[in-house]
């Protein structure tokens, strides 16, 4: 300031002892600082591992580190030891060559990849505010440094981790669009500093000067814990509300202005990206089982080799053909030993692990590929995150899935609620929800509302910014013509995370609940005392339902702008009104208090807002009512504020505009915002009742003005103009972007009551209540929903009473706990009670149906009480250690004495197929799981609904209040299964534990308190023989660290593999555990998809993903390394039996060149092709028949037995391939290498030809390879014997291919070595597929047959299957009703008709 | 290794979500193609190996394999074959004595003749081989012994040959051949005469070329100095394999296309064998006009015996053979084929039973068990 130059220098000083860093951000003098701002790591990313001179040893070093790399190397090191070496160094290195080449070039080219996207990440520009110009100046995203102050306007990336300082909305508030950090597309807000003396006036860079501490970098997202200290020595506790991310885009703020605290790799962005995940499959364990076996069995070779050799040599006397000066006997069998691991070294199958991989890229890509598993609804087919656990999705024995969002659509619908004690059925709600889904086609055709979404969503990122990846491109539009509208319809796209499809969560309006609150707004029929009382919780109920929430509002025609009305236009008579009616009920708590006499909102009639024209281009137009921020801080100072109209309107103003002729916003905001005065309304006309034609209407509408300024504004003001004869807020149209689409469904449901959230801001909500117009209410306090808790609530001053309330919602059972403790002291102890059991009886019947049930209670709070809990929240907020439990416990101390209200019962309905899939998968031997944290009704209701709980099924319940009782209960149920189990006896072969078609099934429904004793190491053992004579279990109440448990548990005790499957966050714990975990990218944001291995849009595609692709991935793979392990042993023993032929000496009769490719290149391709294309069952039939897959579930295409027979067959045609020609061609004058022709010829026939037998489908490219590599073999020997004349000594192969092909003794030899060598494989699959064909074989069979009979054969198979079926019809439970569809003939396959046609 | 850390989840995980509201007009839907290749519905042959559908493969290999192997099994019998061991183990034997004292440098070459009988004529050429037995041509380290180079006649391997010929690389000069192989040349020389009934005999024209692969005459194997007629100034500067009585370029003086390395005895020694028990072609009894090659009668074959392989119970014989099309006497491929072409029968008649009985049950019904 007083210095010439200001410079201002903001140091880390990091003490990694105490986990904290310390930002001081201050005036140059200090020189010290600006050592440390060197210090720290500045914003240029670089993910890239290589530079070009560190490319080769950085490289070699990694894949070094590979095992089979390492065996290479070794290899070829030992082949130059003289004495030991058994080719020339050149050919010896070759595999390793071709090996390291290959994944250097993968390796470069990625890595390429990776520097141009760093590039053009590094290169983005942003504003920064440079201390020499004392301006923001553009500069690229790697020059910005921790401690420098960014500018960022709408739809901007944001370049680094910031403390957010100002914002150009005068609520010191900013939103932000997380959709490149987690896929989350609703909007997130994000909240200045406390206390910051520059809110609502420019930010002046020059005088900050607050030193800022937070904790180190770490990969939480939602944490971040900090303070900031201002010149004054306060301080200022920081949050993860105060942190805007990198690579978040700025929504619905003009301007904001930040603190870099994380840079560059240390952002929370960059420490989470962790790259793909690594497993290991199953398949690949018993894969290096095996390759341990081939070591055995090449160190047995080599040592047989090695005492051949000193025994052979010891028997000599000076024979003129040995060389002299060789080692004694034993010696040079030791060095024998070390040459026979270089001539054999094939047969360790090191090309096999490149090649799996290639394989399962090339599975990746046709799972990717199904066009089955395609949703049209969210445009995105299956995503396969981890690169290498294809064939475990064969393989599954258990699948856990988590029920809400997974098996049900998870869109709420409020269906029915209980107000203290009186139920209203909603009975046309119901009815006309039905009448919507017919309407809409079928659960998929949400299309409506949808595609009106994702119109007007066109038209609110017409900001163009700087965007690095796709994402953010195709986000930020200027224009959507009319192409792309009808692009639109046909592929109906809706924004993740955004409950707002208005047409679904309509609500029907119960009549007698109208009735009821018809008492209210027309007060001037006052209803009777007690329906006063009752009068006064149903506003209560629904007041809660509206605020109770952290829903965003924002309108159709800007869905991403939030709507903010802080407009009361309708002069105040009914709300004096109804405050008469308050006062009338003479209920105590309602009375008015003297500190709120002055009515919140605005007196008057304000003019209808110009504020959407404030911001051309679709700049945000953010209004929250216009309060001074800190009046939710003081209670006793009215909300509203006159006067303060101005200060917005400055606020508004980007001041610090950073070209140096202003764009157009900087112009005209000033005046506009006088015009606008205080308050802006973006109410919009719009029908009440959704009609298709109605919604073209304001899609018509819409479009209208999306690009010209000038539309735009005459459609304002067109609105103004509707909006005065209107007159009314009922017919607004407001979209709720809430975190759980309960909320949305429960401020839906509100809304229909004529208690409608219209805007929200962090300080209050603007509400209006039946009769009134729209009301503020100062919100003080969300307590967010944690899941320990179960609960959410919100402080509010009451609009009304003004007194401070506390609403809450959450679990039925923890409300009812926390209300019943009220029961002693309460004032209205006597009416709560029966209220209370008459909502616990109605909560019964909900679960009952199907439903979700929540609980709705207030507690007022007296003022005293309200301060001194304040305190000690205030102190939980700002503390850096411990502020989740503090914040935990804090929000315990207020929640309980609590009033209830009522319970709401929102219907979740089952996605499309769920049934059918759960059926298939429990044909497929498959035991499913479902974990839901859904009451106990609930849980057994949607198993019904889905079919996993069939109407034979005995339910076992499992409820326990103790330990012992739990252990008794698991013995006298596991006593009952058995007892059972032997009297049925029908089945007994073919029933077990394994078997899904047992007469008797079982399913056992666990609650979360018994299964926390069940899982208790004493217990689990009672508990696991009790399961696995269930066919399926239920586990409600559940945690998600019970989900985790439980997977563990299975797996590890069982040693099955597990498949989780949810949408969530609670379960991503579970899906992290399982063998497989798979998100289901649906209405929850991305948390579970980003931790999955596989992500799918619907329950439905798991059919699929594991009956067809994980049956195929499985059998591929499994073949194939099968396959490759024969065709090493089969080509290695010819050089092994040799060596008995030439005194063990380590020679070999092939041409050394031969012999490296014959693996490398020979005989790589078609075992390849064999494992991506081969297919042993058609997709259909693998769909209709199930029980296919169990042959992956008991690895029958992969078992120690088959690995040992194909070895014992390689063996034994490489005798034939080897003892045919010796004998045909012993004693005569045949040369070594024109030895080796015949045999290599004959195994290259043998080892393609066995592949066709072993293939299940031959197309056209099975052949071209198959021919290729012969040719390519007969080319090469070819070639090679013509060219080579001196070359490759000493096995130089001039002439002998070109001599021996012209001979027929050489085709009568190779043919007959073929034929013999495969002949018992054919016999033996022959008789097999005859006398016992297996379920696959009989399968393919299928395949080949006439459509029309393959299906009579199917059904007829499937028959077969339940024949055994004890028909014990068992009555369904009398008073469980289904809330799904009726239940899906079982026989009519709906790939019939495709095939047919 | 196929997996990238920051793109690849960039492209898994993220835009996905929010490439959905829309891109500058033209919004690229992610729906796969559904083509045959991407939906894996490629029209494929499906084999699935039955009773039934092998059946007919046995059948037809037992039809084609057992023709072929009477027809091997005539044309080996047809070949006239004729051995004699003259390695002289016996005490008995003529060359007993030779076997005895051998020397590689003896000077006073050994002779012994060994008179035998053929019975049958032989009719067209008659290629008389010498056969080894348990001699090793293909240990590792002797086949690795020879300069592929230096043979070719290149000069700088003549003087400096290859390291892989050590220990016969070099004494004092280097040596022209190098190498065990080489070093190791059998060196008997073979006559054969046809003794008359009257008592005196004949010798038997024997031709020393046409026994070696033209490849290796013309291509692998060359002088230095191309057609030098001055092979001993070719080879100044080089010495004589160890246990050779004469340098390479006196192999065969009397024709200077047989001399030096593409002596043909030299270059069917070099091509190694691969077992063993080999035999070797000596030399080529071109076929007369009008009578037999070889007529029945009393033969007697003269030895020079130099080479030694008692040392590691080694054999050495003379064999007299004609050959076919299909090469020497070898009556194992003709019984191969023969049985094995039974056996396909056999079997495909086994198959036919067993298709029979279980092919149309598994065709039928699909009860699993």
């Amino acid at each position: 300031m007083a210095c010439g130059v200001l410079k201002r220098i903001c140091g880390f000083p990091e003490d990694r002892k105490e986990n904290k860093r310390r930002l001081v951000c201050s005036f140059p003098q200090d020189e010290e600082f600006a050592e440390l701002l060197r210090s720290y790591k500045g914003n240029k990313i670089c993910t890239s591992k290589y530079t070009w001179l560190s490319f080769l040893p950085k490289n070699l070093f990694e894949q070094l580190h590979r095992i089979a790399n390492v065996y290479f190397l070794f290899i070829c090191v030992l082949n130059f030891v003289p004495i030991v070496n058994a080719f020339q160094p050149e050919v010896a290195v070759l595999p390793l060559v071709i090996v390291l080449s290959v994944t250097a070039v993968t390796n470069l080219w990625e890595d390429y990849r990776r520097q141009r996207s760093d590039r053009q990440v590094n290169n983005l520009l942003c504003d920064v505010y440079d201390r020499k110009q004392h301006k923001y100046v553009d500069r690229r995203w790697a020059d910005v440094c921790v401690g420098d102050l960014v500018w960022l306007c709408c739809n901007e990336i944001i370049p680094a981790d910031m403390v957010l300082l100002h914002s150009s909305d005068p609520n010191g508030v900013c939103f932000i669009e997380t959709a490149n950090l987690d896929g989350e597309t609703n909007l997130k807000q994000r909240q200045v500093v406390r206390d910051l003396p520059q809110q609502g006036s420019e930010f002046n860079p020059e005088t900050f000067s607050s030193r800022l501490e937070c904790e180190n970098p770490n990969n939480n997202l939602r944490r971040f814990r900090g303070y900031m200290e201002h010149p004054n020595r306060t301080r200022v506790g920081l949050h993860s509300d105060n942190l805007l991310l990198r690579s978040c885009t700025v929504r619905n703020t003009e301007t904001v202005v930040g603190i870099v605290v994380y840079a560059g790799h240390e952002t929370k962005a960059m420490q989470n990206n962790s790259g793909p995940r690594y497993k290991r499959s199953k398949l690949e364990r018993q894969l290096n089982v095996d390759v341990l076996w081939s070591v055995v069995i090449l160190l047995l070779m080599c040592l047989t080799t090695a005492v051949g050799h000193g025994l052979w040599l010891n028997s000599l006397k000076d024979p003129i053909f040995l060389i002299p000066g060789d080692p004694p006997p034993a010696l040079a069998g030791f060095y024998m030993f070390w040459t026979m691991i270089i001539v054999l070294q094939v047969l360790i199958p090191i090309s096999l692990y490149v090649s799996i991989e290639i394989v399962k890229l090339c599975q990746i890509y046709f799972i990717q590929n199904d066009v089955d598993l395609y949703s049209e609804r969210l445009d995105t087919g299956v995503q396969c995150r981890a690169l290498n656990i294809t064939e475990d999705l064969g393989q599954m024995q258990y699948v856990f899935s988590d029920k809400t969002g997974t098996l049900t659509e998870n869109r709420m619908l409020f269906r029915r609620c209980t107000i203290a004690g009186t139920e209203y059925p909603h009975h046309e709600n119901a009815h006309s929800q039905e009448l919507y889904e017919e309407q809409a086609g079928g659960p998929e055709g949400g299309g409506v509302s949808h595609t009106l979404r994702s119109r007007s969503s066109h038209r609110s990122l017409s900001c163009r910014s700087l965007s690095c990846n796709r994402s953010s491109v195709s986000l930020n539009t200027l224009a959507c013509d009319d192409d792309t509208q009808s692009h639109e319809d046909t592929h109906p796209t809706q924004g993740r995370g955004a409950f707002s499809s208005a047409m679904e969560c309509l609500v029907v309006p119960d009549p007698l609940l109208q009735l009821k609150l018809g008492g209210l707004s027309a007060p001037l029929a006052p209803p009777l005392k007690q329906d006063a009382a009752e009068l006064s919780h149903i506003l209560d109920f629904f007041l809660a339902l509206a605020v109770c929430n952290t829903v965003v509002v924002s309108s159709p025609t800007q869905p991403r702008h939030v709507v903010q009305l802080p407009v009361a236009r309708t002069p105040l008579r009914s709300l004096e009104d109804m405050k008469l009616l308050l006062q009338k009920l003479s209920l105590p708590r309602f009375t008015l208090s003297p500190t709120s006499s002055t009515p919140p909102g605005q007196p008057g009639t304000t003019p209808p807002s110009l504020t959407r024209r404030l911001f051309t281009r679709g700049r945000a137009a953010t209004y929250t009512p216009n309060t001074p921020p800190d009046t939710g801080l003081t209670p006793n100072t009215p909300t509203a504020s006159t006067p303060g109209s101005l200060t917005p309107a400055q606020t508004r103003t980007p001041s610090p505009c950073p070209s140096p002729s202003p764009s157009p916003s900087c112009l005209r905001s000033p005046t506009t915002t006088t015009l606008a005065g205080a308050c802006g309304s973006t109410v919009e006309p719009s029908a009440e009742n959704y009609t298709s034609s109605d919604n073209d209407a304001v899609c018509d509408a819409a479009a209208g003005g999306k690009d010209e300024e000038d539309e735009e504004e005459q459609e304002e003001e067109d609105e103004e103009e509707e909006e005065e004869e209107e007159g009314t807020d009922e017919g607004e149209q407001l979209l709720y972007e809430a975190e759980s689409p309960d909320e949305a469904a429960l401020v839906q449901a509100a809304r229909a009551y004529g208690f409608t959230l219209l805007g929200r801001s962090p300080e209050q909500l603007l509400v209006s209540l039946p009769g009134t117009g729209p009301l503020q209410v100062p919100l003080l306090h969300v307590l967010p929903f944690h899941s320990a808790r179960k609960l959410m609530s919100v402080l509010v001053r009451h609009p009304l009473t003004g007194h401070v309330v506390l609403y809450t919602k959450g679990a039925d059972n923890v409300v009812m706990d926390l209300a019943r403790s009220n029961a002693a002291g309460g004032d209205n102890a006597s009416h709560q009670s029966p209220m209370r059991e008459q909502t616990q009886r109605h909560l019964d019947q909900y679960a009952r149906e199907g439903l979700r049930t929540l609980c709705v209670a207030k507690r007022v709070l007296e003022e005293a009480e309200y301060e001194a809990w304040l305190k000690k929240h205030m102190l939980a907020e700002t503390s850096i250690e411990n502020r989740e439990e503090l914040l935990l416990d804090s929000a315990q101390r207020i929640e309980n004495n609590l009033t209830l209200l009522g319970a709401t019962g929102i219907m979740d309905r089952l996605q499309e197929e769920v049934p059918e899939t759960i059926e298939a998968l429990q044909k497929a031997g498959i035991k499913v799981w479902v974990l839901t944290g859904d009451k106990q009704e609930t849980a057994i209701n949607i198993a019904c609904a889905c079919r996993l709980l069939r109407p034979t099924d005995r339910l076992l319940t499992a409820n326990c209040e103790s330990k012992e009782a739990c252990e008794a209960l698991l013995a006298e149920l596991t006593e009952e299964v058995r007892g059972c189990k032997d009297s049925s006896g029908v089945c007994e072969g073919a029933g077990g534990d394994s078997d899904g078609g047992v007469a008797w099934g079982f399913t056992l429904v666990i609650d979360g308190r018994t299964l926390d004793w069940a899982l208790q190491a004493e217990l689990e053992e009672a508990f696991l023989a009790l399961t696995r004579r269930c066919r399926s279990v239920i586990c409600c109440r559940s945690t998600p660290l019970q989900k985790s448990q439980v997977v563990r548990l299975i797996r590890d005790t069982l040693g099955v593999m597990t498949l989780a499957i949810g949408d969530g966050a609670n379960d991503v714990s579970m899906i992290q555990v399982a063998d497989v975990g798979i998100g289901i990218s649906g209405q929850e944001g991305m948390q579970a998809v980003m931790s999955s291995d596989f992500a799918i849009s619907r329950f439905k595609h798991l059919r699929k993903l594991l009956l067809v692709h994980g049956h195929w991935c499985y059998t591929r793979l499994a073949n194939m390394i099968l396959y490759f392990f024969y065709k090493n042993v089969m080509y290695v023993n010819l050089l092994f039996w040799y060596q008995f032929f030439c005194g063990f000496s380590g020679s070999v009769m092939t041409n050394s060149w031969v012999l490296i490719f014959f693996n490398l290149l020979f005989t790589s391709a078609p075992p390849l092709l064999y494992g991506i294309l081969d297919k042993d069952v058609s997709s259909e039939t693998l769909l209709s028949i199930p029980q296919i897959y169990k042959t992956g579930q008991d690895s029958q295409a992969y078992l120690p037995s088959t690995f040992w027979l194909s070895i014992l067959d390689a063996f034994y045609q490489s005798l034939i391939c080897f003892f045919i020609p010796y004998f045909a061609y012993a004693d005569t004058d045949i040369s070594v290498f024109s030895f080796g022709s015949p045999i290599n010829s004959a195994a290259l026939l043998i080892i393609l030809l066995h592949q066709v037998i072993e293939s299940h489908t031959l197309t056209l490219l099975h052949g071209l390879v198959l021919v290729g590599s012969a040719v390519f073999y007969y080319a090469f020997g070819l070639v090679f014997s013509v060219v080579c004349v001196t070359c490759n000594s000493p096995t130089n192969p001039l002439g002998i291919e070109t001599r021996f092909m012209s001979e027929p003794l050489y085709y009568c030899v190779c043919a007959l070595t073929t034929v013999l060598a495969l002949l018992p494989r054919i016999l033996v699959r022959a008789l097999c597929n005859t006398i016992r064909p297996s379920d696959t074989v009989k399968a393919a069979l299928l395949d080949r047959l006439h459509p029309q009979e393959y299906w009579t054969r199917v059904s007829r198979w499937q028959d077969s299957l339940h024949s055994c079926k004890v028909q014990t019809p068992r009555p369904r439970p009398p008073n469980l009703s289904i809330n799904a569809d009726p239940p899906h003939p079982t026989h009519c396959y709906p790939q019939a008709s495709a095939v047919l046609t | 290794m196929m997996a990238s850390s920051y793109n690849a989840k960039e492209e898994d995980g993220h835009h996905s979500g929010a490439v959905g509201p829309g891109g500058p007009g033209a919004i690229k839907s992610k729906k796969p193609d559904n083509t045959a290749f991407k939906q894996q519905r490629l029209p494929a042959w499906q084999p699935i190996l039955t009773a039934g559908t092998v059946l007919p493969a046995f059948f037809v290999i037992g039809l084609i394999f057992i023709p072929i192997g009477i027809g091997l099994f005539v044309t080996s019998n047809n070949i006239k074959e004729f051995e004699i061991d003259y390695t002289g183990v016996e005490e008995s034997s003529p060359c007993h004595i030779c076997s005895q004292n051998y020397a590689w440098n003896n000077t006073n070459p050994c002779q012994c003749s060994i008179p035998f009988t053929l019975e049958q004529p032989f009719e067209s050429n008659v290629f008389m081989y010498y056969g080894l037995s348990n001699f090793y041509q293909n240990h590792r380290r002797y086949v690795k012994s020879r300069d592929d180079s230096q043979l070719n006649g290149d000069k700088n391997s003549l003087t400096n040959p290859s390291k892989e010929c050590e220990p016969y690389r070099t004494n004092g000069l280097p040596i022209a051949p190098c190498g065990a192989i080489a070093n190791s040349l059998f060196n008997d020389t073979l006559e054969l005469l046809y003794n008359f009934p009257n008592g005196t005999s004949i010798s038997i024209p024997l031709s020393k070329t046409g026994i070696a692969w033209w490849t290796d005459k013309h291509v692998k194997f060359r002088n230095p100095g191309g057609n030098n007629n001055n092979l001993s100034a070719a080879f100044a500067g080089t010495t004589k394999p160890v246990n050779w009585r004469k340098p390479v370029y006196e192999l065969d003086p009397s024709d200077p296309n047989n001399n030096g390395f593409i002596n043909e005895d030299f270059i069917v020694w070099m091509r190694t064998a691969a077992l063993p028990t080999f035999r070797k072609l000596y030399r080529i009894i071109h076929k007369n006009k009008d009578m037999p090659t070889l007529p029945p009668g009393n033969y007697t074959l003269n030895i020079t015996y130099n080479y030694p392989v008692l040392s590691f119970d080694g054999r050495k014989r003379m064999i007299l053979s004609t050959i076919s099309w299909m090469g020497g006497k070898n009556p194992f491929l003709g019984i191969a084929y023969i049985t094995v072409g039974s056996v396909c029968f056999f079997l495909g008649v086994v198959l036919l039973i067993i298709h029979h009985n279980y092919g149309s049950r598994s065709n039928n019904a699909d009860i699993p068990n």
